[in-house]
């Protein structure tokens, strides 16, 4: 199928069916139950975790395969979104020009940052990334004001020209993103029992573009050029002495990389169009790191697990107040009540870093391909025998792609 | 003229002269070997040739082109592979993916962006890639893991990636070290049906003075960074200065 092999065409299939489903899966808990503040079935979450997938997907097309941590990826995610959010001002408010608009130049982006940036490996690669993202930081906060909006962040106002569209609505309103005549914001809820699921446009927009990026990913690990990325990571002497130049492979996982980001930039002003400075910082490009190794860097669907898993935490965790918890834990006797509160009110609630850092360390030390890892063993018990082959890992159940150091030449 | 025409070159690290006024001409489809002491500027003299160092001063010529100044993967779509002296190898690919790369790297050049096909439709590379395997007698490996092979296999692979490259120069730096009496066998009729079937020029660094006098063609005796002797194996053999110098000692 599409030309998969039939392990990858199962597993494409098995995303597009839990994509596509999501709205029922994420929301498993009666809306009145004690349980519904777990529903993470709401537009607004699973736009994030599609949107911070392709995010993670294409960051790890460059570090799963060549092993280049790059720690500035925010600065393309944010050049998505500015770029997205003028088409938005000057063109018009379908999403697909400020999409093309966002993935081309953040791909330009890449390439600059990419061609200075690969010179060198290892920790001074990963510097200089770092170095290119705080700049553009920096420089929208300040110097470039009249592009970005500084600190405010860029907005629509009522007077901007939308040339191919219209200025303000009817009611003098700003008029909303969309697709062709469909708003994103346009949802159809549905009650079942005492279940409620609401199908959203901005969701599906996110979650289609989602499943072509993962499809675009699962074609180029299994092609020769992945190969190739997957030998730079390996050895890159060996590469070289190969008759192949790896400064070109290097570039182009970087570039590709970049343009999923700026996919991902453009898609969150596409559902919400405003763009800040602030999704540039560093503490983004971390994030995404967190997200391909969390999930399991170099396997297909781990970086769309992890940016889930943490998408989820920083908004299920975080609304876990001290009132929720008083709830929970109300039957105890109050002095315990009073311990057992002062220690989960640390783990939740503004507290849910913690948890994360804690999970984190978890998954590095126990399970250093991630997620992902961690499901192949289940999977491996279950069936009595330990499942070999990861993805783009080859067959080998000791690949450990995080693990790998990616060594300076 | 020999198809590689080293002239004049000299190297130093620091204050050691590795390579002292190093002459040495490759007649094309012959197999030179170099043999010397250890530390005596073999591999130095090979690095020097695959672009890894540039010498301080004198010329490389291979097929009438200077390689000196050239990245490693120029000088190697110009027709030169090298076996390592430790093999260099994807160690985290299977054997039959680190055979493949090189035949991509012979067929679409030093870079090429084939993202949409698969690795596994390209029928005629994979075909070549595991005749080459067959031909190594490591077709039933093709599976593995590289980095969990042994060390005689890994040479054996490396030889194998460079090989299906088909180059005009293979240069081999300790080819049968590691390997097993067996293996070193083989290793020398594969070695002997590659020169009989190809046009291959190669010139081999090696301690195993069987598998030098089953091969070479001409000898070269490498001492404290420059060469000694040259000529046929008859006469090395019993030339006195290499007797003292280099057999001696290993005999
Ligand atoms: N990159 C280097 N830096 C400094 N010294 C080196 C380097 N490479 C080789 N040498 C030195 O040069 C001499 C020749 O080394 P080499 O060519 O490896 O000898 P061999 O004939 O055993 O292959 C040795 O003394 C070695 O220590
Ligand atoms: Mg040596």
């Amino acid at each position: 199928m599409l030309g998969l092999e039939k392990k990858d065409a199962t597993l494409l299939l098995v995303v597009i069916a839990l994509a596509l489903a999501a709205p029922i899966l994420l929301n498993p808990f009666p809306t009145e139950s004690a349980m519904a503040q777990f529903n993470a079935g709401y537009p607004d979450l699973m736009q994030k975790f599609a949107i911070y997938g392709i995010f993670a997907i294409g960051f790890n097309i460059l570090f799963g395969l060549t092993g280049y941590l790059s720690f500035g990826h925010a600065a393309f995610l944010g050049v998505g979104s500015y770029s997205a959010v003028w088409m938005f001002k000057l063109l018009s408010m379908n999403v697909i020009p400020a999409l093309v608009l966002a993935v081309l130049v953040s791909s330009l982006f890449a390439l600059v940052i990419g061609y200075i940036s690969l010179r060198r490996s290892g920790i001074y690669f990963s510097i200089l990334t770092l170095a290119f993202a705080q700049m553009s930081f920096n420089l929208a906060y300040s110097v470039l004001t009249p592009i970005t909006n500084g600190e405010t962040g860029l907005q629509l106002s009522l007077d901007d020209p939308r040339i191919l569209g219209i200025s303000q609505t009817a009611d003098g309103g700003i008029p909303l993103t969309s697709l062709f005549g469909l708003a994103m914001r346009d949802s159809v809820a549905v009650k079942l029992g005492g279940w409620s699921f609401e199908f959203s446009v901005g969701y599906y927009v996110c979650a289609i573009l989602m499943l072509v990026c993962f499809y675009l990913a699962m074609r180029i690990f299994r092609s020769p050029f992945g190969l190739m990325l997957r030998a730079v990571k390996t050895n890159q002497t060996r590469l070289n002495y190969t008759g192949l130049n790896s400064r070109p492979y290097t570039l182009a996982a970087f570039v590709i990389s970049g343009m999923y980001a700026g996919l991902a930039g453009g898609l969150l002003a596409a559902m919400d169009p405003l763009a800040g400075a602030e999704r540039m910082q560093w503490t983004a490009s971390g994030e995404v790191v967190l997200m391909t190794i969390l999930g399991g860097a170099g396997t297909l669907f781990g970086p769309v697990l992890g940016a889930g898993f943490i998408k989820y935490f920083e908004n299920i965790f975080s609304k876990i107040n001290d009132s929720v918890l008083q709830n929970w834990f109300g039957f105890l006797p109050d002095g315990v009540e009073n311990v057992v509160l002062w220690v989960v009110e640390h783990f939740v609630g503004p507290g849910w870093h913690l948890t994360l850092g804690l999970l984190f360390m978890l998954v590095v030390i126990f399970l250093p391909g991630g997620l992902m890892e961690g499901g192949q063993r289940i999977a491996g018990l279950l069936r009595g025998k330990r499942k070999s082959g990861g993805d783009g890992g080859g067959d080998d159940p000791e690949y450990h792609p995080g693990q790998t150091p990616h060594v300076a030449e | 003229m020999g198809i590689l025409e080293v002239k004049g070159v000299n190297k130093r690290f620091g204050g050691l002269q590795a390579l002292g006024d190093v002459n040495l001409s490759v007649t094309e489809n012959s197999v030179h070997a170099i043999i010397g002491p250890n530390g005596a500027g073999k591999s130095t003299l090979l690095n020097c040739l695959v672009g890894k160092l540039i010498p301080d001063t004198g010329s490389v010529m291979f097929n009438g082109q200077s390689v000196l100044g050239r990245k490693p993967h120029e000088i190697n779509q110009m027709g030169i592979s090298r076996v390592f002296q430790t093999p260099e190898i994807f160690g985290d690919l299977t054997v039959l993916e680190n055979v493949l790369i090189p035949c991509f790297a012979r067929r679409d050049g030093a870079f090429s962006m084939h993202a949409f096909e698969t690795v596994g439709q390209e029928r005629d590379m994979l075909d070549e890639a595991m005749q080459m395997l067959e031909d190594m007698n490591m077709a039933d490996k093709r599976d593995m893991h590289a980095a969990s092979m042994s060390r005689g296999d890994k040479r054996r692979l490396e030889m194998a990636m460079c090989l299906v490259q088909q180059p005009r120069l293979l240069l081999l730096d300790e080819p049968t070290a590691g390997m097993s009496r067996a293996d070193t066998n083989n290793t020398i009729e594969l070695l002997k049906q590659i020169k009989g079937k190809r046009d291959i020029t190669m010139a081999i660094i090696e301690h195993d003075m069987h598998v030098v006098f089953s091969l070479a063609d001409r000898i070269t005796v490498l001492a404290q960074g420059s060469p000694l002797v040259e000529d046929t194996p008859e006469n090395i053999k019993g030339h006195p200065k290499v007797r003292e110098a280099y057999l001696g000692e290993s005999a």
